[in-house]
């Protein structure tokens, strides 16, 4: 599914990711943890075609495509998906309109045909009331005057009507209030089934408690310098990263 | 090579796809002006003594006058002996009906989209087609005189109703406002005429459609809309102009009158040939659009989508003269490549508990410079006059200008003046945002701009909100990347 191989990324010249392996099988949910400027978030911006994250040595390949050679919006057809940390707002552009509009490019841009509205609507009002979200967000605009909380419920909404094959979330449950983080971890598992992928970017155990990842990895430096099984990411609960200095990998 | 140019030739026609030019035999005045060209297009017209010596007027304050330098524009100097004040398309008689007209008028109009032969027209829209200097026709008429309603070319008006021309014609827009409304008193050649009688609600919408053909040609209209008492009206403008490298000059006076209770909604889509990506060619837009709210209770709203023009200076606004009326102006105005604007309202405020509301969006691309100029003036009488304004501007790229220049000027304490602005860029962050999510890049810029401009495009009348959409898509090509 996905493939990284010595990923190196800069970001203004200055190098983040400084040669990043992984690799994530169809249907594995993946935890990337790490401490504050390790390079997580760099990594979901890389991944997602950002402009000025630069690749700059490594190869990135999902499903057997090289990612660097995708425009952002074809990354997205391809079945790539981003959960922002930060959802952007944009003022009088309606949720649904936004949504509908972003689903018909990618399915445009895979020669199929655009989605009727009744379907449409009927798809994202199931997955509205899945993350127990008001109906009535679909005309207000996009993440416009959104709590921070409906505003990362609102990703896991666009995730689950645009179907993607591989979700990468940036701190999706950062936050979030218990009650949230059910919702959002529920919007995530309802999603799983033994060809989609994940991977989940977060500093806290209490998502994975919900997520069963299949593999737990620790980015310090722009490296992966540790990975393990869920064992790993209640060590670092625990622990925090100090023990990352004492293992060289 | 010649492929290439080519290439570049219908990506810039798709861009403005107005820009073709209809061959047809015109009879043009000799170019220049003096008093015997203004007496010249008054007899073409058989115009009555009166009317003649009203532009003469005019033209006398004209020569005394300088134009405004006020702006926030790079004005090129304009040779006025160098321009054609009247041209019309050749026919050997007025046409009585519209099956009389030239079909090669008919197709230029059908082939804009808006067409004037009984079986294609627009439904609920009736539509008076201005070409150069003169009226080619108005649908409906027939319909609208049932109801009392008078739409007819400015000409015709002259001829029919000379009273009505008389009483009003002026009254709003006086010839010695400015400079360009002086030129415009003294060589008009055509436009609009509006009689909406008391307590009538105009049976359709009506618009004018003005189309610049020949070169080396100034259009000059004048449009005259009345409201009676009660009455009711909704009216559209639209314009474009073949492409040229040469500028041409458009140089229009709007007067609304509206008396008791009446209402005026004038919306305007315009699109003139902006010019090519290097600045040459395009028109030169200054308009003066002016609506009194004579007595009381009396409404006028402005909706203007500015996309065209090198560079347009125009500042529709409205007289607020009797007691708790409200004046209205909503505007998008976009400019690319090294387009210009310098546009905005004047809300005069006279009457007790007038209310007034200034919406104004801006959008900058390219080398453009964009700018708002409004005036709020509260005169002493006002007692809780309301004005809100909001101004907001959208940057796309580094290397365009907006600007925001309100003036404020209030005689009266219990006035309540709000103003708001901001600017922003569009932001590279909204630009990820839409493109992760799968559209395309140009898309995405449409879709962030139509948001921005939400506000103003809820005032248009259903099918006008959808080309003006269209056409801020059309008019942003190749704005980003």
């Amino acid at each position: 599914m996905l493939s990284i191989q010595n990923l190196k990324v800069a970001v203004n010249g200055k190098e983040i990711l400084q040669g990043l392996d992984l690799n994530v099988g169809p249907g594995e949910l993946h935890a990337i943890m790490g401490p504050n400027g390790s390079g997580k978030s760099t990594l979901g911006y890389a991944l997602a075609g950002r402009d000025g994250y630069e690749i700059t040595g490594g190869s990135v390949e999902f499903e057997g495509q090289d990612l660097a050679e995708l425009e952002p919006e074809e990354r997205a057809a391809a079945g790539l998906f981003l959960a922002f940390q930060y959802p952007v707002e944009i003022p009088g552009v309606n949720n649904a309109y936004f949504l509908r509009a972003a689903l018909n490019a990618q399915r445009k841009a895979r020669g199929e045909e655009p989605i009727d509205s009744m379907n449409f609507l009927k798809t994202v009002r199931e997955s509205l009331k899945d993350l127990k979200m008001d109906e009535a967000l679909l005309k207000r605009a996009v993440n416009e005057g959104f709590s921070g909380g409906e505003k990362k419920r609102n990703e896991i909404v666009q995730m689950a009507v645009l179907q993607p094959k591989l979700a990468i979330l940036d701190e999706t449950d950062s936050g979030l209030d218990i009650d949230a983080l059910k919702l959002v971890a529920e919007g995530i598992n309802r999603l799983r089934d033994d060809k989609r992928s994940f991977v989940v970017i977060t500093h806290y155990q209490r998502l994975l408690d919900y997520l069963t990842p299949d593999r737990v990895h620790v980015l310090s430096e722009g490296r992966i310098v540790e990975s393990g099984g869920q064992e790993l990411s209640k060590r670092l609960e625990s622990e925090g990263y100090a023990f990352l200095e004492e293992s060289p990998s | 090579m010649n492929q290439t140019v080519e290439q570049v030739n219908q990506v810039i026609q798709q861009r403005y796809k107005a820009g073709f030019y209809t061959d047809i035999e015109s009879d043009r005045m000799r170019v220049g002006l003096d008093e015997e060209v203004v007496a010249m297009i008054s007899a073409k017209k058989d115009e009555p003594t009166w009317l003649l010596e009203w532009r003469l007027k005019a033209f006398a304050q004209w020569q005394k006058m300088v134009g405004p330098d006020w702006a926030h524009l790079k004005l090129p100097a304009i040779d006025f002996q160098k321009i054609h004040y009247y041209a019309a398309p050749k026919q050997k008689n007025r046409p009585k009906s519209l099956d009389e007209v030239d079909p090669k008028l008919l197709e230029t109009f059908d082939k804009l989209g808006v067409p004037l032969h009984e079986r294609a027209r627009l439904a609920g829209v009736a539509v008076d087609a201005v070409f150069d200097s003169v009226s080619v026709g108005t649908t409906f008429q027939k319909e609208l005189k049932e109801a009392g309603v008078i739409f007819c070319s400015f000409s015709e008006a002259v001829q029919e109703h000379p009273d009505l021309v008389r009483e009003y014609l002026g009254s709003v827009v006086p010839p010695s406002d400015n400079y360009f409304a002086a030129l415009n008193s003294a060589v008009f050649s055509d436009g609009s005429f509006v009689y909406i009688p008391e307590n009538t609600r105009c049976p359709m919408e009506l618009s004018t459609y003005f189309r610049i053909n020949a070169r080396d040609t100034g259009q000059f209209e004048r449009t005259l809309i009345i409201a009676e008492a009660g009455s009711e009206v909704s009216y559209l403008e639209g314009c474009t102009a073949p492409m040229r490298d040469e500028n041409q000059l458009h140089a229009a006076v709007v007067e609304l009158i509206a008396r008791k209770k009446a209402k005026i909604k004038y919306s305007t889509v315009q699109n003139w040939y902006p010019g090519d990506e290097n600045g040459k060619g395009g028109i030169y837009n200054f308009v003066t659009k002016r609506g009194d709210c004579r007595e009381d209770d009396a409404r006028i709203s402005w909706t203007q989508v500015e996309t065209g023009s090198a560079i347009t200076w125009k500042y529709p606004s409205c007289i607020l003269r009797g007691d708790r009326s409200a004046g209205e102006f909503y505007s998008v105005a976009l400019t690319h490549n090294h387009q210009q604007a310098d546009t905005g309202t004047k809300m005069i405020h006279l009457g007790k508990d007038t209310t007034s509301k200034i919406i104004s969006k801006g959008i900058s691309a390219g080398h453009s410079n964009n700018s708002y100029r409004g005036l709020v003036r509260i005169a002493k009488r006002a007692a809780n006059a309301r004005n809100y304004t909001q101004c907001d501007s959208l940057l796309i790229g580094k290397t365009c200008g907006a600007h925001t220049f309100p003036y404020i000027e209030s005689a009266n304490a219990t006035a309540k003046v709000e103003h708001e602005a901001t600017t922003s860029r569009i932001g590279e962050d909204q630009l990820f945002y839409c493109r992760s999510r799968g559209l395309g890049e140009e898309d995405a810029v449409a879709m962030i701009v139509d948001g921005f401009c939400k506000e103003v495009f809820k005032e248009l009348p259903m099918e006008f909100a959808v080309e003006a959409k269209a056409l801020l898509e059309i008019s942003l090509e190749g704005a980003v990347g």
